[in-house]
Parts: C-alpha cells; structure tokens; sequence
C-alpha cells in the first residue's frame, strides 16, 4: 500500500494504491516529484486512490477501480493497468474538475516561452511528433494530452508526465534518442500502450508558463506528399474548441482565453508521412 | 453529522470569518468536504461575503465553481426559455420546482448552487400533452425498461426523467409533489394555482415562498438518497430565512402544510434543520406543527438523520452513515408506497441488478 503526496504543476495530487505497478510507475516516472505522507500539511486538489475490485472480483477477474474522492467516474479496467488507469484518471481529473483553466486535448511543447500547440484529433500522430520535437528536436514538454491555459494571464500551463505511446509509435519512439520507456500494457482499450518518461529539463521548467505562437493541427497519412497551409484564425478556433473537454463549463471567460490564445498565433494544417517530413515542416513553421 | 471535518464544514458555512483561522491542511479537508457535499459554491459564495483571505491553492477551486455555478444558472435560464417556446401554446402554467425556481427567480439560495436536472410541474391533466411537446422539442424519455416505464407512470409523482438528446440536459416532469402510492396526498393544484408569473416567460410560474419551502423539505425526506442530503438541509434554512422576511410567511407555512396534507414531514424537517443547523424557526410555530403531527420529533429518526446527512466522501467511510442511510432509504420506501408493492419493487429491482451485474448506485428508481 502506497500513500504519497505528487507535488504536480499545476496540481497537488495525494494517491493511494496497493497496486505495486502503480508504486512502480511514480517511482519511474515522477522521482522528483514523489513525496512520503499522503494527506499532512498539503494542500491536496485531487484525492485519487485506485483499489482492487471486491468480492469475487478480488481474485477470479482483478480489476483496478479508480476513485477521485471516494467517487468512481469510470468503469473499472484489468487489473494489469492499474498504472495506465492513473494517467488517464489523472488526466480526467485534470479536465473535469473546476479548476478555472480552459482544459484542451492537444501536445504542447515550447521553446523559452513560445509554444507550438497541436490539437488531438484520435490516431492523428499527435503523441509521435510531440515525442519527436521532445527528443530530437529538444522542445521542452509541456504536456502530450492536455493544454492547459489560464485565462486570467493568457498563458498555458505545464504538466509534463510520461508521454503516451500507442501501437507502432511505441517502436518509432523507443529508437528517439535518449528515450526512456515504461513497461508495455497489451490489450488496453486502446490497443497497446507504454509510457515515455519526459527529459528533465522539461520537469526542471515546470514552473515556466508559454505562451501560444504557433497552433499546427498534425495529420499522418502514409505515402502522402508533405503538405503544409495556414488556415485561418477562426477555422482554427472551431477545430481547437471542439477538442476543448470544458468548453462549455468555462462559458465566456473560456471563450475569450481562446480568442485571446488564437489572436497571438498562426495556424497551421500540416500532412505527412514520416517524422523526419514532420519535423521539418515544424522548424519552417517556428524557425527554431 | 458527527465527524470533526463536517461539522467544520457547516460551522464555517453559517459563520465564514472563523476559516481564517485555517492552516492549508485544513482548508484542503475544508474544500473536498463542501465539494463532496454539493456545497462548494455556497461556500465561495459566503466566504466572498464575508470578505474572508482564502489560501490561493484553495481560492481556485472556489472560485472556479464559483464560475461553473454562475455559468450553470445562465444555461438553467436558457433551458426554461426553451421549456417556455416548448410548451406555451398549450395554455397551462409550467411551475418551476427547486433549482429553476431558485435561479430563474434570482432567490438567494440559488447563489453558488449546482444544479443537477430542471424539475418542473404541470397540472395532471396536461401531462399527455406536456410529454408530446416535450418529444418534439427535442427531450427523450431517459428510461428504456418497460418495468421503469410503468413504475413511474403507474405510481410516482412525476414522468421518467426526460433527457434532451442534443444537449444531454435532464428533465423532471412533476404532477404533484409526491408518489402517487404516498401516505400523504398534497393537492399539487394549490401550488400551481397560487404560483407567480415572471417578466417575459408567460407560462412559466415560481411557486410560493411557503410552497417553496414545503416541497423542499417534503422532498428531502422522502427521497429516500441523501447524496445531496446537507445541500438541501441548507436550501430549506435559505428559504425560511429569505421567506421570513415577509410578515405572514410562518402562519401561512403552518396552513399550507395542512392544505396540502404534509404536516407531518413539514413539522420534522423544520425540527431537523433547527436540530442540525440551527434555522431560526419559531418556537411556537415548530411546537404546533409537531403537535398537530402527533407529538414531539422521534429521536430515533433524528439520530438516523443526523448520522446520514454528511458529504458523500465521509459517508464512503462510515459503517454507521451507511447503516443509517439504508434505514433511511427504506423508510422512505415505505412512505412512498403500500407494503405489498414496496416488496414488489424491492424484488424487482434486486432481480434486475443480479442480472445487469450492475452497480446500486444506479438503481435509483
């Protein structure tokens, strides 16, 4: 049994588990970040605890359960994917609770304090260029699932955590250099995933708001010819609200962070079919 | 109400200065409580009032919900103008019930309040049309079984929740203010009838002050789930402390529990919130209830109450608010309908859950 406090910019997160993959997956992923004694002296935003199923459940079909405060927002998973199950729990937290950022599925990278933010449309590539610009482009990470941006300043939020790998981008990405991965989960919902552990300058500049310069909706399609166009600002702001997960919550202020986000960037549509196309196409965009 | 941190909870909810005193530990415990109680927003609310220095870790949270309950209010407001072009040429009086009434009505219990569904109530005899219009409008039943079909219309007070299928928004269609198969029989016409108009939305209607109060209370203690038991328990002391102010309002609460029949639950909720939270409810109002009720408050029943009612994260770990908040559900049962028929649906239930495999929460019919 596990009971420790996860110091996490944005967020304080307390997480109990008897899972020893769960323990196994902090230790990896977030050394810096770990602390001893769940509940004492912090200020604690999510109290995440993620538990075995009980009754017969326990031992004929083990599933992990996750509870944000004593409440189960999700059905439970195997067992086996205790540790995948905290980072999505974690990232559902991040987008549910009422935290007053406008939360969006989108990677997030920087150069000081310039971001490149690209929106998730599912299987787009999204996570492979985000692993690609992190570690052979050296971007520092701000997040591959979630930006965050504060209205109140205009700025977007890091939460660097394991970058999510699926299916064939697992191999491409092992091969980037100074990658370090997690553990394999075969058979997940959705297919099978590994973590890779974010670079230390990207933990080190937690701290380091961005702001956004440049918004590239990314799409792999193989055998394509590299195709690279600008859009404009407010087909750009249909495609990012609808990846916003509390668009409707966040009402005006949310509204206006993202004109206000929009308005000091350009946007991009980008195709390709290899990451080196990819990353090139990048670098012209930012100059970096 | 028993443990340290829910009775911090509500000692800070009725005098906010004292969260001053708070280490960030505290505060941290603080805002989980009212998040898990429903009460987040009210609490925001009273702390911005009371001008009180609240740690920024723990201002976000506040001030967020804060936020989501102003924005909520707004989309309430909406949804009654839809309700309103919906339903206006049939000529009947729709009456908004708890949280539409509260923020359509700007009322000062609807500050920082959540909301989960819109409750409204028709007159009976509309309700064929009601459910028409509705359909076309865009609102679909939300239960499919044939057995939550029948249960509802046969015996409750209201239609199946109703769910709009473009914006996921739950709807509760009232024709009275309790089960059909209910000890008590309050003539829901009262209500309807003396409800009053608002600027702009001709057919919508806010019930009474007393109304409002008497089918708040009626409600908490006949539901039977108390996840959301303390956010009403400080919505009943609201709407007697806002309907205090006008002279009549106690003598016309004491006739308007007997015209409608619900002296009983009237007299032991407005006991429960001075037990609990001490509303200021006067002492020779609250004495005539319980007396034309029968006599004094049970005991048994105010502990049962007094051990449930807590924020859902707490009562996750006590045996004893589960124990009490199973009596609870059960009494309610069994004010809602006959013996026979509550073993019925008892039975009916628990069949259909062993078959689904399925959570109890969800069993809510």
């Amino acid at each position: 049994m596990i009971d420790v406090t996860l110091h996490l910019a944005p967020v304080t997160v307390r997480v109990r588990s008897p899972f020893a993959t769960v323990r196994r997956h902090l230790e990896t992923f977030y050394p810096d970040a770990l602390h001893g004694s769940g509940k004492a002296r912090h200020f604690i935003d999510f109290d995440i605890h993620i538990t075995h199923g009980t009754g017969w459940r326990r031992w004929l079909r083990p599933q992990a359960r996750f509870f944000l405060d004593h409440a189960e927002p999700f059905l439970p998973l195997p067992a086996t994917q205790a540790a995948p199950l905290f980072e999505w729990g974690l990232n559902w937290c991040l987008a549910s609770r009422p935290l007053g950022y406008l939360v969006m599925h989108a990677a997030v990278v920087a150069r000081d304090d310039d971001a490149l933010v690209m929106p998730g449309a599912p299987g787009a590539g999204k996570s492979t260029l985000c692993a690609a610009l992190t570690f052979i482009d050296q971007w520092r990470l701000l997040s591959d699932e979630l930006a965050i941006l504060a209205p109140e300043c205009g700025t977007l939020q890091p939460n660097p955590r394991p970058i999510s790998l699926k299916n064939e981008s697992i191999d491409i990405v092992s091969r980037f250099p100074g990658t370090r991965l997690g553990r394999r989960y075969t058979d997940t919902r959705k297919g099978t995933i590994s973590h890779a552990a974010p670079p230390a300058t990207s933990h080190s500049a937690a701290a380091r708001q961005a702001r956004c310069r440049w918004v590239i909706f990314p799409r792999f399609v193989p055998g394509s010819a590299p195709r690279s166009e600008e859009i404009g600002r407010a087909e750009a702001f249909a495609r990012i609200a609808e990846q916003s997960f509390n668009r409707d919550r966040m009402g005006e202020t949310g509204f206006h962070a993202l004109c206000e986000m929009l308005d000091k960037a350009r946007c991009f549509d980008i195709a390709y079919d290899s990451t080196d196309t990819a990353l090139a196409m990048v670098r012209s965009i930012t100059g970096r | 109400m028993q443990s340290s941190a829910c009775k911090r909870l509500v000692a800070t909810l009725k005098t906010p200065t004292q969260a001053a005193a708070l280490d960030l530990a505290a505060w941290s415990e603080l805002v989980a409580n009212a998040r898990a109680a429903n009460l987040a927003g009210l609490l925001a609310e009273r702390l911005a009032a009371a001008d009180v220095a609240i740690p920024p870790e723990a201002a976000r949270h506040l001030d967020a919900v804060r936020q989501l309950s102003r924005r909520q209010a707004l989309s309430v407001r909406w949804e009654v103008h839809g309700l309103q072009r919906a339903l206006c040429r049939l000529g009947i009086p729709l009456v908004l019930l708890k949280g539409a009434a509260y923020a359509v009505s700007d009322h000062p219990v609807g500050r920082g309040r959540l909301f989960g569904d819109i409750d409204i109530l028709v007159p009976h005899d509309a309700l064929g049309d009601v459910e028409l219009r509705l359909m076309v409008a865009g609102w679909a039943s939300a239960k499919t079984s044939p057995y939550d079909q029948r249960y509802y219309r046969t015996w409750m007070h209201e239609l199946p929740p109703m769910v709009n299928v473009r914006r996921g928004t739950v709807l509760d269609v009232h024709h009275t203010i309790l089960p059909l198969t209910s000890r008590h029989s309050p003539d829901a016409g009262t209500i309807i009838r003396e409800a009053s108009t608002l600027p702009g939305l001709p057919a919508v209607r806010i019930p009474r002050p007393e109304h409002l109060l008497i089918h708040s209370i009626v409600h908490l203690l006949h539901e039977g789930e108390l996840h959301n038991g303390l956010r009403d328990l400080f919505d009943i002391d609201g709407l007697l402390r806002a309907g205090a102010s006008e002279a009549d309002f106690w003598p016309r609460v004491v006739e308007a529990s007997r015209t409608l029949d619900v002296v009983a639950p009237v007299a032991f909720g407005l006991h429960l919130a001075r037990h609990l939270l001490d509303s200021p409810i006067p002492p020779p109002v609250l004495e005539d209830l319980l007396n034309a009720a029968g006599g004094p408050a049970s005991r048994l029943l105010t502990m049962l109450y007094t051990t449930a009612m807590r924020p859902e994260n707490e009562a996750a770990e006590s045996a004893a608010a589960a124990l009490a908040r199973f009596a609870i559900y059960v009494r309610a049962h069994w004010l809602r309908m006959p013996p026979y028929l509550l073993l019925r649906h008892l039975a009916h239930k628990s069949i259909v859950r062993l078959k689904k495999d399925e959570p109890a929460a969800d069993g809510r019919a």
